[in-house]
């Protein structure tokens, strides 16, 4: 899923500051997940803005407050169109995706982050989210244990460690396992030790050029396994 | 014909130095060339540091001109860390049109451990696929497959890390970087000889060039600075006390003391090809060093 963190109040605040009514819009799937932006941080968010609002003693702003299934899917996004009647500007804690979307979809009116959208990846334990992949669009998972160097290993490097791995940990973070240790016991265990020593040329930055798009092999290959 | 004065010596079977010059963090190059000036004729050949730990400095390659215009034997020292495939390739033919014929390929350390954090990292390529960069563009070709008027070629390491808490994945990496084209090898600074007779037991089925790398010590605190704050080095605790034992003044002496004991040793024992000394901001030190480890004597 697709972790995000909050921004600051103080960057929230600063950023809404041209907009008198603003709608605060949660996200009901990964955000809702990773504590980012789900209908309760969007609830909590709002009581924080008016308390700010208030201390701050001449506030000119007034909250509204909704949350939609999924803010990347315009077919959520339909129900947002009573919503904004009275609305000067949509303050989004989506991810990157759903903000452009909400952008997309309603082009006239001024859309904000709420959140910095900072990886895929997972819960490790209760409250704490680690990257796993970077989306690469070329994975090499196959051939490395099923542990991935490219977002895992700080330099993202495809031959092995750098000599900079020590205690298991490595250089830029010594709370951060090396990835290539990892991979290298993994393979090790799965008897699979030759995929290491296999010499892995230059990443193709370009299999999919950025901006990227996916088309949906299913639809195109009619027949094909789908009845 | 050898591609440079450096790959003739290498062959030559004379046990090898090499030193390393750090460029300055500025335009004042005057103690740079100082240095060069100082070893250029001692050495068989200068390292020039590229950003070494991610500090921003004067670059290599400019460094590396500086000992060839002053008749020295230049190593560039290229890392991934700054550099995308087409800046690494061009440097490497900027270096090869003026006569820097001798590389060394490393990954670079991270920008984490350097002085501009928030930098973004490249690494398009690592330390292997940099050999092999270099051995397509010998080729003739740059790696795009597109011909090159004007083919480089050049004589290129790599470094390897024999002190590795976690030898195995290292040594992998190390077969990779020789099967990669890789001649000679610098190791990351040794402390403990039993690593590198282990090492070389290993790595002497290669057809490869190991010069110890030796890192002069100028106190107990830098040591354990190193230890926490530079990667890849692993300073036994035998070595701080050693140091620490010494009186304040003498510090640096006895890291000195303790460079020269490893180099005599080396040679005595004729454990490896050579040594590369890296005296991390002493340079200055480096005639002494040689001096007593008997290695002194004009080597172009």
């Amino acid at each position: 899923m697709i972790v995000a963190e909050q921004k600051s109040l103080a960057e929230i605040r600063q950023m809404i500051t041209p907009y008198q009514r603003v709608l605060i819009l949660g996200c009901g799937t990964c955000m809702t997940v990773c504590n980012a932006g789900g209908e309760r941080e969007v609830s909590f968010l709002h009581n924080a803005l008016r308390l700010a609002e208030s201390r701050s003693g001449n506030g000119i702003h007034t909250f509204s407050e909704y949350t939609v299934k999924r803010q990347c899917d315009y077919e959520f996004l339909d129900s947002l169109v009573d919503k904004i009647g009275d609305v000067d500007a949509i303050l989004s804690l989506g991810c990157g995706i759903g903000v452009q979307a909400i952008a997309e979809r309603l082009p006239d009116l001024p859309v904000l982050p709420g959140v910095n959208t900072s990886f895929m990846g997972m819960a490790e334990e209760w409250g704490v989210w680690d990257e796993r992949c970077a989306a690469c669009g070329d994975c090499i998972l196959a051939e490395t244990g099923g542990i991935c160097p490219i977002t895992r290993c700080t330099k993202g490097i495809l031959n092995g460690p750098c000599a900079g791995t020590k205690n298991g940990k490595c250089e830029a973070n010594k709370d951060m396992d090396c990835a290539w240790i990892l991979i290298y016991k993994r393979l090790e265990r799965l008897g699979q030790l030759d995929k290491m020593r296999r010499y892995y040329p230059l990443r193709n930055f370009r299999t999919i050029p950025r901006p990227r798009r996916v088309a949906s092999k299913a639809s195109i290959d009619v027949g094909e396994g789908n009845g | 014909m050898a591609n440079s004065l450096f790959e003739e010596k290498l062959y030559s079977g004379e046990f090898l130095v090499t030193t390393e010059v750090g460029p300055p963090k500025g335009a004042d190059i005057s103690e740079m060339v100082h240095h060069i000036d100082l070893l250029k004729d001692k050495v068989d050949a200068i390292n020039i540091t590229d950003h070494q730990s991610s500090v921003m400095r004067f670059p290599s390659l400019g460094g590396c001109l500086l000992v060839k215009e002053r008749g020295g034997e230049p190593i560039l020292q290229v890392t991934c860390r700054d550099r995308n495939r087409l800046a690494l390739q061009a440097d490497l033919l900027l270096a090869y049109s003026r006569g820097i014929n001798n590389v060394l390929c490393l990954t670079g350390d991270s920008v984490d451990v350097g002085d501009h954090k928030e930098a973004k990292p490249v690494f398009d390529s690592d330390s292997v696929q940099l050999l092999k960069i270099i051995r397509t563009m010998e080729s003739g070709t740059d790696i795009g497959g597109n011909e090159l008027k004007g083919t480089p070629k050049f004589c290129i390491g790599a470094s390897v890390h024999p002190e590795a808490d976690f030898i195995e994945p290292q040594l992998i990496k190390f077969d990779k970087k020789v099967a990669a084209g890789a001649q000679f090898f610098q190791t990351q600074g040794i402390f403990d000889l039993r690593s590198l007779r282990r090492f070389m037991q290993y790595a002497s089925q290669f057809d490869v060039k190991i010069l110890a790398g030796i890192i002069v010590l100028a106190s107990a605190g830098m040591a354990r600075y190193m230890n926490n704050n530079v990667p890849g080095i692993i300073v036994p605790q035998a070595t701080i006390d050693e140091l620490a034992s010494a009186e304040k003044d003498k510090r640096l002496q006895k890291g000195i003391e303790i460079a020269v004991g490893l180099i005599k040793t080396i040679k005595e024992e004729n454990l490896c090809h050579g040594v590369h000394i890296m005296a991390v901001g002493n340079e200055r030190i480096v005639p002494d060093i040689l001096e007593a480890a008997q290695l002194a004597g004009v080597r172009h």
